[in-house]
């Protein structure tokens, strides 16, 4: 078998998002760049599957799509373990967009099980995973929060309201997958840091396409006030101003 | 000029960090208030590569250079000290002194696993009667043809339990004085060696102290390194690498209570305000940011000088002084930032500050690095 793990790369989660003066672009400058952390777990869960069972997952390969400047990402996936990895020259757009990107690139490869994360950190769009099954026209199923495999076999378990649901389905599939596929993101070792160097990293032109929406502009959450403290002897001035300030009573 | 890092090496310093903060934070109030020694820890590290980052990959290390390793020794010294001083001491003065100085036979047999991880080495040079003074070693290694004879006492020996593989500093020829020295490679459980208790520190408490006691211990003579007489200088000349670890160590513990004091001065709040906006901790964060900064650059040129292959002894021990130093001031003043609370476990800074003292004193105390560096600046200006 072999495993895609889609890729997005995303500004490290304590990064204080800035906005262009006009509201219209987020402002990257000075950011530092990670992989989304529901990515990094896929693709954590396809290294521990093909450590377990190395006859039975042949390959594992990320994909991303976006700029150059991507590329130490996908980099750092391959020094935790992936084989290769292949850029699809496209950056921007929205969700759609960047389905169509990946499904060129992929459309016709013998990827047999295809990871996306449920949502990117940045944009939580959490779209990207069903409209490639869509595009590819592969089985899909979200949510997932295991996966094993055997022989043709996919096995996954979902998160449902009140328990957790088990499902077997065959290959080719796209899992979308959640926290709980993985405990702990790898880290790379030394040796996985000096071989990714070695280890091909493919770069496939953007397919004609374009956005399915256009951004307008951005606005900052309100900022948070003060916190106000009330002593605790005098409980009606509490109820009054949750009454008459929060309006939550 | 150029101040930017690879790849590689940002890769190594977020793995590090990653490491630190998601695995040893868990544990380290709970090992350092118990001196529990950090075996999962150690051997987590090893699987990743940590323990012999330094050495060839031809010998089964890491094959990173200076500069990762400052990069590294910083995130885990932010955390914990007692696992980065087991991390520095085997990389930077036993397999290094091994891979360095070591014949082809020395080097399969003992380095592999080293820098595996498999074994961790201990550095056997302080005695009881010969700290920063380390030519009067009275531990002897006496020439019996075939093997030596080692007998005599080590102190303050990191790792001293725990490590499979010492090298040992011994007097064969005292007539020669510091000229007599050798170094040996020693196997941990050779017969009439035993270890003395666990040494009840103040920091970096659940590093695995110990003195070691030799009783007539035979030692292959093909398990010396270098020519006869060469142990001192091997001494001297590992002790400049392992500065750079220690400075790196000193680095991290400064930068960690740093972090910590920024956050807390943004979240504590006096006389109506984060203390962050009454200026005089304002102007303490000003200072130490500073002093950090100076410690790192010190650290890297001494890293980057070494990986050059260009001479660094001076430049390793101005670092390991400076940073050793600041990392004292820096510590004291973010428990100083943490008022109350910084005096108490929970919020690490008081940990910091027992650690750093730590490093103004081993691998050559802060005397001894002054000495080095104005022997250095009168022969040259
Ligand atoms: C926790 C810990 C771990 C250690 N790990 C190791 C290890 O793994 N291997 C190993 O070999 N050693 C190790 N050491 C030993 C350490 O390197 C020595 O403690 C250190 O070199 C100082 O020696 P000393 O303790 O004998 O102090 P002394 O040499 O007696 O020094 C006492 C004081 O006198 C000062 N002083 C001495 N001579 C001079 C001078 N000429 N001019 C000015 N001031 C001077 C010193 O700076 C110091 O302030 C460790 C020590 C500790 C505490």
């Amino acid at each position: 078998m072999n495993i895609l793990v889609c890729i997005s790369n995303v500004p490290d989660t304590t990064t204080r998002i800035k906005y262009s003066a006009d509201m219209k672009a987020v402002d990257y400058s000075g950011v530092q760049w990670i992989i989304n952390p529901w990515d990094e777990l896929a693709l954590t869960r396809a290294i521990e599957l093909k450590e377990a069972n190395p006859a039975l997952v042949q390959k594992i390969t990320v994909i991303t799509a976006g700029g150059a400047d991507a590329e130490p990402t996908l980099r750092k996936a391959l020094a935790c373990g992936a084989d290769d990895a292949i850029r699809v020259d496209a950056a921007g757009g929205d969700s759609l967009f960047t389905a169509t990107q990946l499904a060129h690139a992929v459309k016709g490869e013998p990827f047999d099980v295809i990871l996306c994360g449920i949502e990117s950190s940045d944009y939580n769009g959490s779209a990207v995973g069903g409209m490639l099954a869509e595009l590819l026209d592969y089985n899909s199923v979200s949510a997932v929060s295991s996966l094993n495999l055997e022989g043709n076999s996919v096995k996954v378990t979902r998160e449902i309201d009140g328990g957790k649901q088990s499902i077997e389905t065959a290959a080719p599939v796209v899992l979308i997958v959640q926290k709980g596929i993985a405990i702990n993101p790898r880290i790379p070792s030394m040796r996985g840091i000096m071989t990714a160097r070695t280890k091909s990293l493919k770069v496939v032109a953007a397919a004609a396409a374009s956005p399915g929406s256009k951004v307008v502009g951005y606005q900052a959450p309100p900022q948070k006030s003060a916190c106000k403290m009330i002593d605790p002897e005098n409980m009606d001035e509490l109820v009054h101003l949750l009454h008459t300030e929060a309006r939550v009573i | 000029m150029n101040f930017e890092f690879s790849e590689e090496q940002l890769m190594i310093q977020q793995a590090a960090r990653d490491y630190a903060q998601r695995e040893l934070i868990k544990d380290v109030i709970e090992r350092d208030t118990h001196a529990i020694y950090p075996t999962e820890h150690v051997k987590a590290l090893s699987e990743l590569g940590f323990m012999g980052m330094l050495v060839d990959p031809k010998y089964d290390g890491g094959g990173m250079d200076t500069v990762s390793y400052v990069l590294a020794m910083e995130e885990i010294s932010k955390v914990d000290s007692s696992v980065s001083v087991i991390m520095s001491v085997n990389n930077s003065l036993v397999c290094y002194g091994i891979e360095k100085f070591g014949t082809e036979e020395q080097k399969e047999k003992f380095l592999k696993p080293l820098a595996r991880g498999e074994k961790i080495g201990a550095f056997l040079l302080s005695e009881p009667e010969a700290g920063s003074d380390a030519t009067s070693q009275r531990t002897t290694a006496e020439d019996k043809g075939d093997y030596y004879l080692l007998n005599g006492t080590k102190n303050w020996i990191t790792n001293g339990n725990t490590a499979g593989t010492y090298l040992v500093i011994a007097q064969t020829h005292p007539e020669k004085g510091h000229k007599g020295i050798n170094v040996l490679i020693v196997d941990r459980h050779s017969p009439g060696i035993s270890v003395g208790p666990h040494e009840d520190k103040m920091g970096m408490r659940s590093s695995d102290t110990h003195s070691v006691m030799f009783n007539d211990v035979k030692v292959p003579k093909e398990n010396r390194i270098g020519e006869d007489g060469f142990g001192f200088k091997f001494a001297m000349k590992t002790l400049e690498g392992g500065r750079i670890g220690i400075a790196a160590q000193a680095l991290g513990i400064a930068s960690g209570a740093f972090e910590r004091a920024v956050k807390y001065s943004k979240e504590r709040k006096a006389f109506g305000t984060e203390i962050a906006n009454h200026q005089s901790v304002a102007f303490k964060l000003a200072d130490m940011a500073v002093k950090i900064e100076n410690a790192r650059n010190l650290c890297l040129k001494a890293a980057w000088l070494k990986d050059q292959g260009k001479p660094y002894g001076y430049a390793s021990a101005m670092a390991k002084y400076y940073a050793a130093e600041i990392a004292m001031e820096v510590t004291t003043e973010a428990v100083q930032i943490h008022g109350g609370y910084g005096y108490v476990k929970e919020y690490h800074v008081e940990r910091l500050m027992r650690e750093a003292k730590l490093t103004q004193i081993y691998e050559g105390t802060s005397e001894i690095q002054q000495i080095v560096i104005s022997r250095q600046v009168l022969s040259e200006f």
